[in-house]
């Protein structure tokens, strides 16, 4: 009896890692505007040793829907609308490979933080390298390469229109 | 501070207080009669020894039992006669003043509920006369308010007590009520409608001035921010501009425009800051850039880290936005 | 047809009696139990259980709010516990502690030996188990539902409450519908076509009709809430359907309503069977039938039939046409008047008998006193223009607690002691008894009163802090002092249970006297209950002279044979064979339970559900040669 109330103390630790909400920023990403994300290691003067990025939020729940929220208020539905792409690319990729500059959470922190050719802007001056972090998570949620059970099933505005529920033009009841 | 159903100065919480007081009184009355048989009741009890043995059943006569009936059947009767009273007069009171529409010269004033703050825009025909503010809503006093709510998010609730009954704010709906101030004072109002983390500092004011007094106010609040006199508040703008603080809020008469977070315009004319969280003051407003999490964890507020010699000018460029 | 002598005591073999009604011990035996002695006092234990852990809750509440800006809990924290605290109270408690003594009671005062469909009973403890250990499992992992127990949306939606724990509350719904279900359909059965001979419907114990009305109001309300839970939010959730989703049509007042068309009768399931007890209680307590019976039973349907009437009560805030709002103003007066004419008649009742004020009856004036406020203040709510300021403050918070607590949960504790020695074998301490009630009486008052005048003054419902300065923090210390009080109280209920249980002194058959059948049962009751199955020809069976109460002979007692009468007048119709214990409903509980929960996580977990349920149905249902004899 005494081994089950020790283990169920136990469990109790594990304090599933998806459904943490951490509202403060992960002390741990600090200063990273240099190679985050490198597609090889190969460079002019030898090999360079990978750093090892990490995303703090990989996984969590709450940083997905954080970055869901950040998807819309910095405005990256103006480019990529919910993920279909228009002005900017797609961003639901069915393979690896559609990935134009890598699909791993460092790489698409490095997009997102330091901008890339033909359009994406510089972000890194601006946003919160944490925020970054959550948008990073939410980009890859939308190809399905966060466990699912952290992805929501869907958005609550998938598609931005004006509710069709409104009183009448006299004003509802009497 | 007044965010109470008691401290009723407005037109529509003056008779809500009238009803409850009314309502309040009678049924106090009915319970007081009731536990008052009770008690009788309970004088009439057997007593003796405890361990006594319970008799053999004990049938009262059909005297009784015919007087029993009638004082139910009265006492039946009666209640559904007050009852039936109760709703008429409570749906009267209601038709006065709980009904969404507005009386005619009516103020429009629209909130929008968003985790956790409220943005308020006053409407107008004249699109050069809409104001577009946060948590804080000044309403010239004798003059009916026509509230439309909506959200953003989740659903909320507009509610000041000292002035009206509350309205839920529904995503994908506008709902509407009224209200008037009968007299000048400041009114606090808090959100209810559980809303996520922060439901518990989601507040706002209300603020009745005279009519000359809130016009003022208005075409005040209609100008452009105020331009920077000096170095720092030069400097203050500048940091504001160039951190992510511009990527929310905005000032009219800079670049800063985005409307997902507080409009900051007249910033420094408010009472309070973080919806009605902490009084509006220097000290605070450090406090609550550095590090909003502390004050309001879960805010949307983003912890945007400024340098330590860059928070002086900024807090002096915002508390200047009179 | 069976013969029915009157005056004939013929003596039944109460050994072999025993032998065929009996639980099988050892663990496998405790695992396979149909007796509804057996499942009636797991649910009111495991029920208990839970009001403790919701108690906790409470507490944990009230140290936070004690002080303002406290920093005790989080703010995530706190709107996790608050969840919980109305979770567990309502679903895991409140409602099957009721159904708990009904199925305890109801056999035993209408005269036969177990329920209609014993392993359904079974089957559902175990599903109203697995829920509770769900909810509570998924705690331990951390996935804990955070958005209140009625989880709007959007708020409790796919995007505002990201994570699992909103899933498993939306799931965890599921298992106790169909246990409450389960327990419905079981009672209306057994009500209605397993009465003694004799007991004709307009001679049955005020409990059993409370119990039959209720179970009717549970098949009609609880679909509801296993829609708005499961199809419109798990499945918005889960699968992506935009059921409560504005921004592509769907409708967050939807799931408003399918919840309170559920919600508002779920608080009279709670509170009918209290009444039911209540007049059980006085009518012993006061030495004389209950006055008014037929205006009690009009008005305990009235009250089922009129609670389906009220739901919009809950969202007068929410901006819907006042016109058909004051429809509902009307409704929520007028079901004052079916509660009214009960505490009349109990009042009449207790004014023309001879009351003995026993520990039991103190409980039934301290729901006198505590639900009769809470009606009041009922009425108020009721009217639009008051509701709109006091809606979702602590006014509310005080008046449901008043009525919950005043008119189920003291009428509960008073039933508790009241048949206590039925369940027990021994009396339980009437001073101990007395002290605990006016601790809990004046704890609750404590904690409850000053929420009134906090609601009015502006403090909201569900806030985990408030800031200084508005005059909200000596209302809210009292609150919390008020709340320990309540633990003290219960904490000297439980102690005199649990030294009664050992100590008291032996009671009889019928300590009390009473009127009702459940006294001529041994106690506690034998499996098989009742040696012969009694013929009734009164309302107050035990109050009839012995020489006068028939019996029924000629019921076989090598098999478990009950008897069915007519839905009318209980006229005996034929026998009917029950099936012996079995392992088959925990295993069927096991296999949807299994796949409910996983379903949570991926909806394959849901053709597992089925596929397991299956094979538990149908090892449950398996032909068994026609007159299988007990070995």
């Amino acid at each position: 009896m005494r081994y089950i109330a020790v283990g169920c103390c136990l469990l109790t630790l594990i304090a599933c890692k998806r459904e943490v909400r951490e509202v403060r920023p992960s002390p741990a990403v600090s200063g990273i505007l240099g190679d985050a994300g490198a597609e090889s290691a190969l460079r002019p003067a030898g090999e360079m040793a990978h750093q090892n990025i990490v995303n703090p939020y990989e996984g969590n729940a709450y940083a997905i829907s954080e970055g869901q929220r950040l998807f819309n208020w910095y405005n990256c539905s103006g480019c990529h609308a919910n993920g279909g792409g228009g002005i900017g690319p797609p961003l639901i990729k069915k393979d690896q490979r559609d990935w134009i500059y890598g699909g791993e959470p460092s790489n698409i922190f490095d997009t997102i933080m330091k901008g890339r050719p033909n359009g994406m802007p510089t972000w890194g001056a601006k946003i919160p390298e944490y925020q970054v972090w959550q948008i990073v998570t939410y980009v890859r949620s939308l190809s399905r390469l966060e466990p699912k059970s952290a992805t929501p099933a869907r958005s609550d505005t998938l598609e931005q229109k004006t509710s069709t529920i409104r009183p009448d033009e006299k004003g509802a009841a009497h | 501070m007044t965010q109470s159903v008691w401290h009723a100065s407005g037109y529509n919480a003056a008779q809500i207080r009238e009803l409850a007081i009314f309502f309040g009184l009678l049924l106090t009355a009915i319970f007081l009669i009731v536990e008052v048989v009770a008690l009788l009741v309970l004088r009439r009890r057997h007593r003796g020894i405890q361990q006594e043995p319970l008799e053999a059943s004990h049938q009262p006569g059909s005297g009784t039992e015919s007087k029993l009936r009638t004082v139910v059947g009265i006492s039946t009767a009666v209640t559904v006669l007050i009852l039936f009273g109760l709703t008429i007069l409570s749906v009267s009171v209601g038709k006065a003043v709980t009904a969404s529409v507005a009386p005619a010269g009516s103020l429009k004033v629209e909130v929008t509920g968003k985790q956790w703050w409220w943005a308020v825009r006053y409407a107008s025909d004249d699109a050069s006369r809409v104001l577009l503010t946060a948590n804080e809503i000044h309403i010239p006093v004798g003059r009916p308010i026509a509230m439309k709510g909506e959200a953003e998010d989740v659903i909320h609730s507009f509610w000041v007590p000292s002035l009206q009954g509350k309205r839920d704010l529904i995503p994908g709906r506008t709902t509407q009520e009224w209200l008037q101030a009968s007299q000048p004072g400041e009114y606090r109002g808090q959100c209810a409608e559980f809303c996520g983390l922060q439901h518990a500092h989601m507040a706002f004011w209300v603020i009745a001035e005279p009519a000359d007094q809130f016009q003022a106010w208005f075409d005040h609040q209609l100008q452009p921010a105020v331009e920077p006199t000096d170095e720092e508040t030069q400097r203050g703008r500048a940091i504001f501009l160039r951190s992510a603080c511009s990527l929310c809020h905005a000032i009219r008469g800079t670049d800063a425009a985005a409307q997902v977070g507080p409009d900051l315009t007249h910033f420094g004319s408010r009472r309070t800051i973080a919806a009605g969280t902490l009084p509006n003051n220097k000290g605070n407003l450090a406090g609550w850039i550095a590090d909003p999490q502390t004050i309001k964890p879960g805010t949307h507020m983003a912890t945007v880290a400024i340098q330590s010699a860059e928070m002086q000018p900024l807090i002096d460029y915002l508390e200047s936005l009179k | 047809m069976t013969p029915v002598i009157p005056e004939q005591h013929a003596h039944a073999d109460t050994d072999t009696l025993r032998r065929t009604w009996r639980t099988k011990p050892g663990f496998i035996g405790w695992l396979s139990a149909v007796n509804h002695q057996d499942i009636g006092r797991r649910y009111i234990v495991t029920a208990f259980m839970f009001l403790l852990i919701g108690g906790i809750e409470a507490l944990l509440m009230r140290l936070q709010l004690a002080k303002p800006e406290n920093t005790f809990l989080s703010a995530g924290r706190y709107n996790q516990i608050f969840t919980l605290h109305g979770t567990t109270m309502m679903f895991l408690f409140a409602v099957p502690v009721m159904e708990g003594m009904g199925i305890y009671l109801v056999p035993l005062m209408i005269g036969t030996r177990n329920v209609a469909f014993p392993r359904l009973n079974a089957f559902g403890y175990w599903m109203y188990l697995a829920g509770g250990l769900f909810l509570y499992g998924c705690a331990f992992f951390n996935m804990i539902p955070d958005a209140g127990w009625f989880a709007y949306p959007p708020l409790s939606g796919p995007q505002f409450s990201p994570g699992k724990g909103v899933d498993a509350w939306a799931q965890m719904i599921t298992f106790t519908e169909v246990s409450a279900l389960c327990v419905a359909v079981e009672l209306i059965v057994t009500i209605l076509k397993m009465r003694a001979p004799g007991m004709s419907l307009n001679r049955m114990p005020m409990f059993c009709w409370s119990m039959l009305v209720q179970s009717f109001m549970i098949i009609f309300a609880m679909p509801a809430v296993m829609i708005a839970s499961t199809v419109f939010l798990l499945n918005d959730r889960t699968l992506g359907t935009h059921f409560v989703n504005p921004a592509e049509g769907g409708d967050p007042l939807l799931y408003q309503h399918a919840f309170w068309f559920f919600g508002h009768p779920e608080v009279y399931i709670i509170f009918l069977p209290a009444l039911g007890m209540v007049s059980s209680i006085l009518e012993t307590h006061t030495r004389r039938r209950i006055f008014g019976y037929p205006a009690l039973v009009l008005s305990l349907v009235g009250n089922g039939f009129i609670a389906f009437g009220l739901w919009v009560h809950h969202m007068f805030a929410t901006g819907l046409p006042q016109i058909g709002e004051a429809y509902f103003t009307a409704a929520s007066m007028m079901i004052a008047i079916t509660s009214g004419v009960q505490i009349f008649c109990w009042l009449a009742t207790m004014w023309s008998g001879r009351l003995h004020a026993t520990a039991a009856v103190h409980f039934v004036f301290g729901f006198l006193f505590i639900f009769v406020m809470g009606g009041m203040t009922g009425v108020m709510l009721a009217s639009i223009p008051l509701d709109l300021q006091a809606h979702d403050t602590f006014f509310v918070v005080a008046h449901f607690h008043y009525v919950l607590i005043g008119g189920a949960l003291f009428p509960l504790f008073g039933g508790f002691h009241y048949w206590f020695p039925k369940f027990t074998g021994r009396k339980i301490d009437e001073t101990l008894g007395k002290v605990s009630f006016w601790i809990l009486f004046v704890g609750f008052n404590t904690t409850f009163f000053p929420m009134h005048w906090l609601g009015l003054v502006g403090m909201t419902r569900r806030v985990y802090t408030y800031i200084p300065g508005l005059g909200w923090d000596y209302a809210n210390l009292t609150a919390t002092i008020g709340a320990f009080l309540i633990l003290l109280g219960g904490l000297t209920f439980i102690a005199n249970v649990l030294r009664s249980r050992r100590f008291g002194e032996r009671a009889g058959n019928d300590p009390w006297q009473g009127s009702t059948l459940e006294w001529e049962a041994q106690s506690p009751p034998e499996p098989y209950n009742f040696p012969n199955l009694p013929v009734v020809t009164s309302r107050t069976p035990l109050w009839t002279p012995v020489s006068e109460r028939p019996i029924v002979i000629g019921m076989r007692e090598d098999r478990r044979e009950v008897l069915i009468t007519k839905v009318l007048d209980a006229e005996p119709h034929h026998r009917s064979v029950q099936p012996p214990p079995t392992l088959w409903p925990l295993l069927t509980a096991l296999g949807f339970g299994i796949g409910l929960a996983g379903s949570i996580f991926a909806f394959n977990w849901y053709y597992l559900a089925s596929l397991l349920g299956m094979i538990g149905l149908i090892g449950w249902f398996w032909p068994r040669r026609p007159l299988e004899v007990e070995q």
